[in-house]
């Protein structure tokens, strides 16, 4: 596998059993992503860009197929090697933010790195430098209740990048935002791209993500519709 | 170390709920060891008491001997062996010789003990000295019970009839010369108390007994021909059973108090538990195990333990100081009829062991309740868990 290339699935299926029925989420997914890439997953709500999400994060496995994320194949880890790789690798940005509600957001952001075992002066320092980036160092001590959703989806972005990990899964981050918000989140969250060579993946289907999208990868009845470098950023590309 | 420090926080961050389970929790605390703490002070006083006052450091019975069945009363009593009598010459032990008599106070009849002690004997509580001689004929000492019962007091001359070691009849005018007051009613309710030798004459058993107690640090007992020494165990077995019983029954009652703070606990797991489903996604996404999120939950319900012997200890230890030091009285005047020797107040008293085990005890069963609920996380999956979904 080619060093760059940091996922690779291979007619990935998804299948949930739902009552005497099946739903077919994922039929026969076929995606690499390479290191600094940031691709979207879009596509209408049910074709299956959470469950892909889901499986790249290790929080789920295929029915039939292969997910290999940083070299370890999801399907076949068990479950204290899946928590690993999240935990070391992969950091998560959800639509509804998910903080931690009885944490200030200081002990939110702080949250992965405790579970890595860093020093408390390590942790100190990645969490301040992490807050600075999404500029909410000046509410360290707030509880999520206290912040706007726009501040709340910052801080989540902070959590998930404190680790410096090698991938971010976002799923719908701006669902829940206003357009200054989306447009503020998806700055920085581009800047994080740029600046540490992150690989963000998102699953969305908001029209200002897909705008910022430097790869979109088109879903439907989970199949890849077409995957494609829009214009704007084939110009930007060097 | 990260599973308790997360315990911490989130128990702190839950607030009222926490600071109710505890409170709760520290009630059920506080009551076992304050129970417990009181039959302990029960036994322990009562057993001071009567060793104290009757049963020394055991006994010597005259192996015909029974105390629950008076007929034997006519043949139990025979001469104090050599190495007896070397104790009793040393101050080592008493001999006691007990008759069965009979009273005529104000033309009533009423059956006595007639029991004979030395009037110089140190080893019991027994203000036997009343009983030396002075210009009385025949002193007597008998204790505040027999003094209400018989209608006599202090100065008070009654006739006593006895039968003597030959079966012959006797009486006499005996002399109250003290009503002494004791909480131990066994040796008070239905017996007088005169000078040994006296009785021995009286009776025609000359340095003869019907036992012998021995001083409190006596050591082991040797084996005597014809006598049965009787052990503490076997003389406070009444008291000790009656202890274990109430223990029991209270066991009962404290029981239902923690299965109540228990409930109250297992409740707010499965109520936190399902409440925080998303939380529980969440944290598994960014890399903590089943294991560990279990652990957590366990933790935190765990602390409940911890928490409420620190909120116990705060209200909990004034209270059964105060009570420890001042006692209390909650029997009324009935603290006089239970048959042992109680004094009107009654004297918790708490031992580490009993500290040191009730904390260990609640804490271990606010861990089962903590973690039964959690099970429930072993099944969950990340996805459903971020979804809110929770089987």
């Amino acid at each position: 596998m080619d060093d760059s290339i940091l996922i690779k699935t291979v007619d990935l299926v998804k299948i949930y059993p739902m009552g005497g029925e099946s739903i077919t989420a994922l039929a026969g997914v076929s995606l690499t992503f390479k290191k600094g890439e940031f691709s979207g997953l879009v596509g209408p709500s049910g074709s299956g860009k959470t469950t892909l999400l889901n499986i790249l994060g290790s929080l789920d496995i295929p029915t039939s197929g292969s997910a290999e994320v940083l070299g370890l194949k999801v399907e076949s880890l068990s479950h204290k090697k899946a928590a690993a790789l999240r935990n070391h690798h992969i950091g998560f940005i959800f639509q509804t933010f998910n903080l931690l509600p009885v944490y200030s957001v200081y002990e939110n952001v702080e949250f992965p790195l405790l579970l890595l075992g860093l020093s408390p002066a390590a942790r100190k320092k990645a969490v301040m430098d992490a807050l600075e980036w999404v500029h909410l160092a000046e509410r360290a001590k707030s509880r999520p209740n206290q912040l706007s959703g726009g501040q709340c989806q910052r801080v989540a972005i902070a959590r998930a990048v404190v680790k410096k990990p090698e991938i971010v899964l976002a799923d719908e981050p701006t669902a829940n935002l206003d357009a200054e918000n989306s447009h503020y989140i998806l700055n920085t969250m581009e800047d994080i791209n740029r600046d540490q060579r992150t690989t963000f993946i998102f699953s969305t289907h908001d029209q200002k993500v897909i705008e910022h999208l430097r790869r979109k990868i088109s879903l439907v009845d989970g199949r890849i519709a077409r995957d494609e470098i829009p214009a704007a950023a084939r110009e930007v590309r060097p | 170390m990260i599973i308790p420090k997360l315990a911490f926080r989130n128990m702190l961050a839950a607030g009222a709920k926490t600071w109710l389970n505890a409170v709760v929790l520290s009630m059920a605390f506080v009551t076992i060891i304050f129970t417990q703490g009181l039959y302990i002070g029960f036994d322990a006083e009562v057993s001071r008491a009567m060793i104290a006052a009757e049963y020394g450091g055991g006994q010597y019975w005259e192996e015909r001997y029974d105390p629950f069945d008076p007929f034997t009363l006519q043949d139990a009593h025979r001469p104090l062996p050599d190495p007896m009598r070397a104790l009793v010459d040393k101050g080592r032990a008493t001999p006691i010789l007990i008759v069965q008599g009979t009273i005529y106070p104000a033309g009533r009849l009423l059956p006595v003990l007639l029991k004979g002690i030395d009037p110089e004997q140190k080893i019991l509580t027994i203000p036997s000295s009343a009983l030396k001689p002075r210009d009385h004929d025949l002193p007597a000492l008998i204790g505040s019970r027999m003094s209400k019962a018989g209608g006599l007091k202090k100065g008070d001359v009654v006739t006593a009839r006895w039968r003597d070691a030959k079966g012959t009849f006797d009486a006499r005018d005996i002399e109250i010369v003290e009503v002494m007051s004791t909480t131990v009613q066994s040796i008070d309710n239905g017996q007088i108390w005169l000078p040994l030798r006296l009785l021995q004459e009286m009776a025609g058993m000359t340095s003869e007994a019907t036992l012998v107690v021995t001083a409190k640090d006596s050591g082991p007992a040797p084996s005597l021909a014809g006598w049965t020494f009787r052990d503490h165990d076997y003389l406070l077995k009444d008291i000790k059973n009656l202890i274990q019983g109430k223990t029991i029954g209270a066991s009962i009652f404290y029981g239902m108090l923690l299965v109540l703070a228990m409930l109250a606990i297992f409740n707010t797991q499965l109520l936190s538990i399902w409440r925080r489903r998303k939380e529980i996604g969440t944290m598994m996404a960014m890399g903590l195990t089943r294991g560990r999120v279990i652990g957590l939950f366990t933790v935190e319900g765990a602390l409940s333990g911890v928490l409420a012997a620190l909120v116990g200890a705060i209200y909990g230890i004034p209270l059964l100081a105060y009570f420890a030091a001042k006692g209390l009285s909650f029997l009324g005047n009935q603290w006089d009829s239970y048959g042992f020797a109680m004094s009107e107040r009654l004297f918790p008293t708490y031992s580490l062991k009993l500290i040191a085990g009730t904390t260990v005890f609640v804490f271990l069963m606010a861990t089962i309740v903590s973690f039964l609920p959690t099970r429930k996380i072993a099944k969950l999956k990340p996805t459903d868990a971020l979804r809110g979904k929770l089987r």
